[in-house]
């Protein structure tokens, strides 16, 4: 049996917020789902299968969500299906999704992620003490930032450069309406004199603590002929995971993401990403992850990503754009931050990204990575059907 | 949209009554941990300043603290080695905001401590040096916390600058 092609046919988000006090988690998921289903022209009734992805049940405290969830998603009578890889979460889910179309198992499905920080404290739920550790590890800030400082010692970049990559971020949201962290003030400055809360993480460096959802509709060729706007088709999508701890891990480049990015090009006939992708949709929730995932995704040789973002090649006028949305480091609803950047990535081929739509975008990856830097899903989208 | 305040309105008894739009439902959680025989040794060994390392048969990588099995070759790892207290920080933040549930002061000082002889790093906190000094490839030792000897990595305080020349980098590079 051979691969139906996927597309693309309907995105919808919630405004991410800190706090979401009008809404449940029920109705925070459903918005998401009801704009996506509006975007694609579609019912309830044309969803044949719902799957839905969140970060770990210990943040908001609601043990199996999609539970109490299956009504609110229209998944009565219906199957249902819960996707966990942690920060990853919202784009293995979408690849979950992608593969029953691909496989012919369902003709559309509905996926959606989610997280309700605001309910939650993640910060506490990644910081339980566990007795061959000694418990010092103070959330995820405090996990990631001595592998921040072995990139910096690795490749001798300048102190500043996690501040180029928050101030960019941070101005591109201002183009994004659903944008968590709209900032108008922000100044370069102040993100270079912002706090230290995990020396070399700056507070203005971090990733802000957000409620919201993301919600895609995915169908097959013969659905996407039938969508009312151009649909993203899906060129490659993949997933890796390796332990948080082995001899010879390289936190800093992680196997698993090389490997993975390797899959989705090989899938999609990439074979110069630099050149042959003209936008990025990555998962940077602190700031010198961009340069760091520039060498992991083989958008730069090792230690020369930051030379990217200092040359200004990630800006939104730049030869490769990163994060147009304002990215993770202005709306982190964990669980569906993954499923943001894959949605993105999807508007910006559809061309209906709005302000911050890049010119012609025609392939663009939306990439997602989460635990100790182990897990990581990608997909690559484009405006064309493949092999067309 | 109707708000809540205009449903309520609806109904006479509750006339004036707040609406509830969050409830606080406080959980606790307590769990019992079965070490498995390779981290039982690990942690039966702390009370005597001991730390014990199991090493791979095919790869020879040394795992502290050990797992009973090495995650890349996935075979068993039943040799066991004792490891020296010293060795070099491989990396580290300085740590100034509180986790709630942590029972560290801040700010500290949380490192990766590669053993002499080992090939994963241990989680440690470095003391007794201005955090300015902290540097990556710096060597330091295990300073133990006699009054809270026990199975568990508490008996280590922190680690301290032993004073040495750094180490070169040849020696840690692959183990960060
Ligand atoms: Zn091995």
């Amino acid at each position: 049996m051979s691969k139906q092609p996927v597309a693309v046919v309907g995105v919808g988000q919630t405004k991410h917020v800190a706090a979401r006090q009008d809404v449940s988690i029920a109705g925070l998921v459903r918005e998401a789902a009801v704009r996506a289903l509006a975007d694609a022209e579609l019912g309830w009734a044309d969803i044949d299968a719902v799957v839905i992805g969140k970060a770990p049940d210990f943040f908001e405290g609601v043990m199996m969500p999609e539970l109490y969830l299956a009504e609110a998603l229209g998944a009565v009578g219906k199957p249902m299906l819960r996707v966990h890889t942690a920060g990853s979460v919202g784009g293995s889910t979408a690849l979950v999704a992608a593969n029953l179309v691909a496989a012919g198992v369902h003709g559309t499905v509905l996926t959606v992620a989610f997280e309700k920080q605001s309910e939650s404290n993640a910060m506490w739920g990644l910081s339980l003490p566990i007795p061959f550790q000694q418990p010092l590890t103070a959330g995820a800030g405090g996990f990631f930032a001595p592998h921040v400082r072995a990139y910096m010692r690795r490749t001798g970049a300048p102190d500043t450069v996690g501040s180029l990559v928050a101030f960019k971020d941070r101005r591109n949201a201002l183009k994004n309406p659903y944008a968590h962290l709209h900032e108008h003030d922000l100044t370069l400055e102040r993100v270079q004199s912002s706090p230290m809360l995990w020396d070399p993480i700056r507070y203005s460096e971090t990733c802000p603590s957000s409620d919201g959802a993301c919600a895609l509709v995915l169908t097959g060729a013969r659905g996407a002929a039938r969508a009312p706007r151009p649909p993203a088709w899906v060129h490659g999508g993949a997933m890796r995971s390796e332990p948080t701890i082995f001899a010879g891990k390289d936190y800093v480049s992680p196997q698993a993401g090389r490997d993975c990015a390797a899959d989705v090009y090989r899938q999609a006939g990439v074979t110069d990403p630099r050149r042959q992708l003209d936008v990025v949709e990555m998962y940077v929730p602190f700031s010198w992850y961009e340069p760091m995932w520039l060498e992991n995704l083989g958008f730069a040789d090792q230690g020369e990503g930051w030379k990217l973002v200092e040359a200004g090649v990630t800006e939104l006028d730049g030869d490769l754009p990163v994060n147009p949305s304002g990215g993770v480091l202005s709306s982190n609803p964990i669980g569906a931050s993954g499923m943001i950047r894959f949605a993105e990535a999807a508007l910006q081929v559809r061309g209906l990204a709005g302000e911050h739509q890049i010119d012609g975008a025609r392939r663009a990856l939306g990439h997602a990575y989460g635990g100790g830097a182990q897990f990581f899903s990608m997909w690559l989208v484009g405006s064309d059907r493949p092999g067309s | 949209m109707t708000t809540a305040a205009e449903l309520l309105a609806g109904i006479p008894e509750l006339a004036g009554a707040e609406p509830v739009t969050r409830v606080t439902i406080p959980a606790r959680l307590e769990y019992t941990y079965s070490p498995g025989s390779a981290q039982a040794r690990f942690l039966t060994a702390l009370p005597e300043k001991r730390l014990l390392a199991e090493r791979c048969p095919q790869c020879t990588r040394v795992y502290v603290p050990p797992r009973g099995a090495c995650p890349t070759c996935g075979i068993a790892t039943p040799e066991q080695l004792e490891l020296p207290h010293t060795g070099t920080v491989t990396t580290f933040c300085i740590v100034n905001i509180a986790a709630k549930g942590l029972d560290v002061e801040v700010p500290y000082c949380y490192a990766y401590v590669l053993l002499d002889g080992a090939h994963v790093g241990l989680h440690a906190r470095i003391g007794d040096t201005p955090y300015a000094d902290v540097r990556i490839g710096q060597r330091v030792e295990a300073v133990w916390d006699d009054r809270r000897l026990g199975p568990s990595l508490a008996s280590i305080s922190h680690f301290r600058p032993t004073g040495e020349p750094d180490a070169d980098p040849e020696s840690y590079r692959r183990w960060m």
